[in-house]
């Protein structure tokens, strides 16, 4: 018999007559507040301070502006048809990774964000490009949307399409595997700067 | 009740690393001498336990996120084949290969064939506790293949040719200045004027594994999460070494115990709040990768995943001790426990260490094997109420530990030479006070429950009832001996 039979066939003798409890789904699902509302855009910025992240609040009109101050003297990289206004940004053709590696930044959007937790969610969608680009360089710059802002985890999880590679990003790396001090920065970018867009 | 599970194989002896060298007691000792040591580990489980308590105070449905998380463990648990089928079906469908694997010899011989036909002669590894429990490095080292461990403490335990002491904070046993000689006599080209900055440490692991994982060409992984219905593997991690291995190498290999697999992608968004803030003491751990199979143009494009029983349908066997399953690995119930914050985690010998190790190893192994680990304990009760998945991990230790009398013909004397762990739970006076209160409450249990215990035993007995201890208790026990 091959493994794969022979541990389903003992699986099935070891839960044989077992039956499976009904889940409680009495937690919370919804948040308080609509996505977008601003008490949740206070929110998420409160969280991502406490990771050590740095957070702008812009409106659209304001976005070119911010993004072009917050650069100033970066390579910046983004993804293929970005829709991000950011004037001489290098276009993520498949670089190597060595070329990555070399650029300052990275600029891109995101699929969701949850408030409670300072979650941003990348799903590879429009904007974001491949998980290669929003990780070798040392700086992330991510441009998070008012109406992506939900309150829950499960709110950002129902918003997201498991079939694609999801990340999800809650302040820089870091490591406290050193007598329990953290540092932030280790192997992801050392610098994650958020923009929240307000209409 | 060893035989019990017949027909149902324990995770073999000699590879791997679920048994120790000395039983408990003995390996208890050498630790408890180690001022240096209780201090670190001293240090870490209260300023873990801090945070942790402030995270999870701020959510207002965390006991009913615990029950939901209890609830599903349990359900999977049930129907476990079915949910590995589905698992499989789905990777599959999206271009990943499955395999499963008895025991540990099989993981390791899986992983070094899957290695060995990509031609690559070394693997960049994130922190898993399925391979460190197959000793899937020492296999690769042997096929002439280099492991390179990548995360943080992993790194620091690799290069100090030690072992880990703890699930979340493996290298907690070193301070900054050890690691700092570590990483100046292991590390070639690090700057020899390396200070004991951990922030200056961090950046020469960052320095050293850069060029790694730039251009490694396999890394293997562990998994917190499988989802069934959607083939989606997770791994919950920190400093960015995961996502390094997750998405740059050409070849994905993730080793992943059956029990981590969950039926659906809504049971993540129970997971994803229990488990950073229960571990790290975190509302969000920074990165969290999910995927499923292959994505053409982003990330590994060969993804194999290995399905490893080695022991675990023992554990599912037996209906007292199968919850142990259900663990999370947050180690929340390493940082509360009384002997594990004396003792550390290499007394436990295995690489699940603290109350959950208690329960698992001897499971996994054959309680014969691990025949000390059901007695370190104080049956306090505290690792049930921090565990984020209510595994009644007190009363699994008195199941076990009446296995361990009724077979007592194979415990070997060692393994009756409690000394070291009774100095552990006589030290404080609560334990015996602890102990006597347990005994008392074995007059008062009626149907084998107990249903209040005063004193500090209060806040346990409020969330459940406490076993009724076994009328022999491990003090009186070891002491006849
Ligand atoms: S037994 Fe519970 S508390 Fe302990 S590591 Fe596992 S999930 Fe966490």
């Amino acid at each position: 018999m091959s493994a794969r039979e022979d541990i389903l066939g003992r699986i099935r003798a070891a839960t044989a007559g077992v039956t499976a409890p009904a889940v409680p789904r009495d937690y919370r699902i919804f948040g308080d507040h609509a996505s977008g509302d601003p008490r949740l855009l206070d929110l998420l910025t409160d969280r991502l301070d406490d990771y050590k992240a740095t957070v702008h609040r812009v409106t659209a009109a304001e976005l070119p502006g911010k993004l072009a101050e917050i650069t100033l003297g970066w390579s910046v990289v983004v993804p293929p048809g970005s829709p991000l206004p950011l004037p001489g940004a290098a276009v993520d053709d498949d670089l190597a990774y060595a070329d990555l590696d070399r650029i300052d930044a990275v600029l891109t959007g995101c699929a969701a964000a949850c408030a409670e937790t300072g979650t941003i969610a990348l799903d590879g969608g429009p904007g974001q490009g491949r998980r290669a680009l929003t990780l070798i360089p040392d700086r992330h710059v991510c441009v998070v949307l008012a109406d992506q802002v939900v309150q829950t985890v499960p709110e950002l999880l129902h918003r997201l399409d498991p079939a694609r590679p999801l990340t999800f990003v809650s302040g820089p790396s870091a490591t406290s595997d050193i007598e329990l001090n953290r540092v932030e920065g280790v192997h992801g970018p050392r610098t994650l700067i958020v923009v929240l867009v307000t209409a | 009740m060893s035989e019990t599970f017949l027909g149902m194989p324990a995770a073999p002896k000699g590879v791997g690393q679920l048994r120790g060298d000395a039983d408990f007691p003995a390996a208890a000792r050498a630790a408890l001498a180690d001022g240096q040591l209780r201090r670190n580990i001293g240090h870490a489980t209260a300023t873990i336990r801090a945070k942790r308590a402030k995270v999870v105070g701020e959510v207002p449905d965390w006991q009913q996120l615990r029950r939901a998380g209890e609830a599903i463990k349990a359900a999977t648990m049930a129907n476990l084949a079915d949910h590995l089928e589905r698992l499989e079906r789905e990777v599959t469908a999206r271009g990943g290969v499955v395999h499963w694997a008895g025991d540990a010899n099989e993981a390791n011989r899986i992983v070094v064939d899957l290695v060995r036909a990509t031609g690559a002669d070394e693997v960049v590894k994130i922190k898993s506790m399925a391979t460190q429990e197959i000793g899937l490095n020492e296999a690769l080292e042997a096929a002439g293949i280099a492991p390179v461990e990548t995360d943080l403490a992993e790194l620091i335990v690799q290069l100090g040719h030690d072992k880990p002491s703890h699930i979340l904070v493996p290298a907690i046993h070193r301070n900054r200045a050890e690691i700092r000689e570590i990483f100046l006599r292991e590390m070639p080209g690090v700057d020899p004027a390396l200070t004991d900055d951990p922030r200056r440490l961090a950046m020469a692991a960052r320095a050293h594994l850069r060029a790694k994982f730039l251009s490694a060409r396999v890394a293997v992984s562990g998994a917190n999460f499988a989802v069934a219905e959607t083939g989606t593997i997770t791994v919950v991690e920190s400093e960015g070494n995961g996502r390094m291995c997750l998405t740059l190498p050409r070849t994905l290999i993730t080793v992943m115990g059956i029990e981590k697999v969950v039926p659906t992608w809504t049971d993540l968004e129970v997971f994803l709040q229990l488990l950073p803030r229960s571990s790290t003491g975190e509302r969000m751990n920074p990165y969290t990768s999910t995927w499923t199979g292959i994505t053409p143009g982003d990330g590994p494009q060969e993804f194999h995943l290995v399905l490893l029983d080695n022991g675990r349908t023992r554990v599912l066997a037996d209906p007292a001790g199968r919850s142990a399953l259900h663990c999370i690995r947050c180690s929340a119930c390493l940082n509360v426990c009384p002997v594990y914050e004396r003792t550390g985690g290499h007394a436990y010998g295995s690489v699940y260490p603290g109350p959950i190790g208690a329960i698992l190893s001897p499971q996994l192994t054959g309680v014969a094997d691990n025949a000390s680990l059901p007695y370190a304990s104080s049956l306090c009760g505290a690792c049930f109420d921090a565990c984020p998945v209510r595994i009644d991990i007190p009363t699994i230790l008195v199941h076990l530990r009446s296995s361990v009398v009724d077979d007592h013909s194979r415990v070997s004397p060692e393994a009756v030479a409690m000394a070291a762990a009774a100095w552990t739970m006589a030290s404080p006076g609560r334990f015996r006070f602890a102990s006597r209160l347990l005994r008392l409450g074995r007059l008062i249990g009626r149907g084998g429950r107990i249903r209040r215990l005063p004193l500090f035993l209060g806040g346990w007995t409020e969330a459940r009832d406490a076993p009724v201890p076994p009328a022999q208790t491990f003090r009186t026990w070891w002491r006849k001996r």
